[in-house]
């Protein structure tokens, strides 16, 4: 039996948890960067692993879980104007938008076929080397599947209280970043062809793209 | 065959001087030669899609995944032992010890390196040629080159190929058909495991030239590094 003390006791420090669980302390829900990555990733590979119809050569389903799992943690603009370099501030806001329209289209549906390959990979990750104030991070992790592992990092920065509280802005497989892989292929078309040849370039390779299946 | 491949040189010199030196509007630094490296990127493309793909191909469809994995940890096993070296000489004493446990386990209990034991152990693979040796000495990368028939290269790594060459032990084969034999099936090996990627970077590329260059030179940096480059944040426009 509980003595009174005792019960009261109890019910004060409940009163306490439930009190701190829901003070709205600034962003206390936000995530750590490496925590959310870790979830993001266990969570797609989980889905394809699942369901085999992921691996049918279809990629509509896979390009609809990429843009509902993983694009609303990413900064797709800055990834935009990062890749575009200069150009980007002399596009109109019209154009800025049409960018990065077909830049997604072009990234997703190129690597929706990458990830319509998983069938036993797991994530592991790798110590996060970064301070608590830092508002930019690399998560870094790796892919292990039957053959060599696969080096995947992120950079995050910080967006306090906005979805998980970290957005991807830059992806590096195996070395390589992919926004400085399109930044000069980006200048060429800008230099040529000023940014609606860059535009254009970009609508006419995912026409092709989607032509191929 | 090397007479044959001096010949080829000779041609695509020219070739790329009659070409007037085709002027590039924003050259890239790291990329001087570009306008002869983009001649000799369209030539190597033709023998690929002329030979080299076709013949990987077949070897992919006609092998069985089993099969194609062993000759593919066959040839791993030798880039370990020249990983050893490489790991002494730039004193990575955690490269050099996985290095040399891999090598020991996978030529013994992995039958002769077919069986990659080592990775199921996990020992981690360390990636090192005289290249990356030069690279962590302080010699800088130096311009991108792209040579015929063999594709992409920093000058270092020009320069480490006669060395590297030396160290693959396929080349102290002292029979030399079977020397050309093993260089043959490597080469085939390596085009197959790229089949797949190359959809993507097809698919990926507006321009495939750039795209290869600038991933393959930033690859190197992050071999050269182990992997932990420092940090050059992009800039922001």
């Amino acid at each position: 039996m509980l003595s009174k003390r005792g019960f009261l006791g109890l019910t004060g420090s409940l009163v306490l948890v439930a009190g701190a669980a829901f003070t709205p302390f600034a962003h206390a829900e936000d995530e750590a960067p490496d925590a959310m990555i870790k979830r993001l990733s266990v969570d797609v590979l989980d889905t394809i692993k699942a369901d085999k119809t992921y691996r049918t050569g279809d990629l509509t389903k896979i390009v609809s879980l990429v843009d509902t799992r993983i694009m609303p943690n990413v900064n797709f603009q800055r990834m935009t104007a990062s890749a575009v370099g200069p150009g980007w501030r002399q596009a109109t806001p019209e154009q800025q938008k049409r960018l990065q329209d077909e830049f997604k289209i072009l990234l997703v549906r190129t690597y929706a076929g990458a990830l319509a390959q998983v069938s036993d990979q797991t994530i592991a990750m790798k110590p996060l080397r970064a301070a608590p104030e830092d508002k930019e991070v690399i998560v870094r992790t790796e892919i292990k599947g039957k053959s060599d592992p696969i080096q995947l990092d992120y950079r995050l920065e910080k967006t306090p209280g906005v979805g998980a509280g970290w957005k991807i802005y830059n992806l590096n497989v195996l070395g390589v970043w992919l926004v400085e892989t399109y930044r000069s292929q980006f200048a060429q078309q800008i230099n040529a062809k000023g940014v609606d040849g860059l535009i254009d370039a970009l609508a006419e390779q995912n026409k092709a793209n989607a032509k191929k299946g | 065959m090397k007479r044959v491949l001096m010949r080829w040189l000779a041609l695509l010199a020219l070739a790329a001087t009659l070409q007037g030196c085709a002027t590039v509007a924003q050259p890239d630094p790291r990329d001087p030669l570009e306008s002869m490296n983009r001649t000799v990127f369209g030539f190597n493309d033709a023998v690929d899609r002329a030979v080299l793909k076709p013949v990987a191909t077949a070897y992919k469809k006609t092998l069985p995944s089993w099969t194609r994995t062993g000759i593919n940890n066959f040839f791993a096993n030798l880039d370990d032992v020249w990983a050893v070296v490489n790991s002494a000489l730039t004193l990575r004493g955690q490269a050099f010890g996985d290095s040399v446990g891999r090598v020991m386990v996978n030529t013994t209990l992995g039958l002769g390196g077919l069986i990659d034991v080592a990775s199921d152990l996990n020992i981690d693979k360390h990636k090192a040629t005289f290249n990356t040796t030069l690279g962590r000495w302080g010699v800088g990368a130096g311009p991108y080159v792209v040579l015929p028939l063999l594709g992409p290269f920093t000058l270092r790594e020009v320069a480490a190929l006669p060395v590297d060459r030396q160290g693959n032990l396929v080349n102290q084969v002292a029979d030399e058909g079977t020397r050309t034999g093993l260089t043959l099936v490597d080469m085939v090996d390596t085009r197959s495991t790229y089949l797949d990627s190359e959809g993507v970077v097809n698919g990926a590329a507006l321009d495939r030239y750039s795209f290869i260059r600038d991933s393959y030179l930033q690859r190197q940096r992050y071999q050269v590094y182990d992997g932990n480059p420092p940090d050059e944040d992009p800039q922001e426009p």
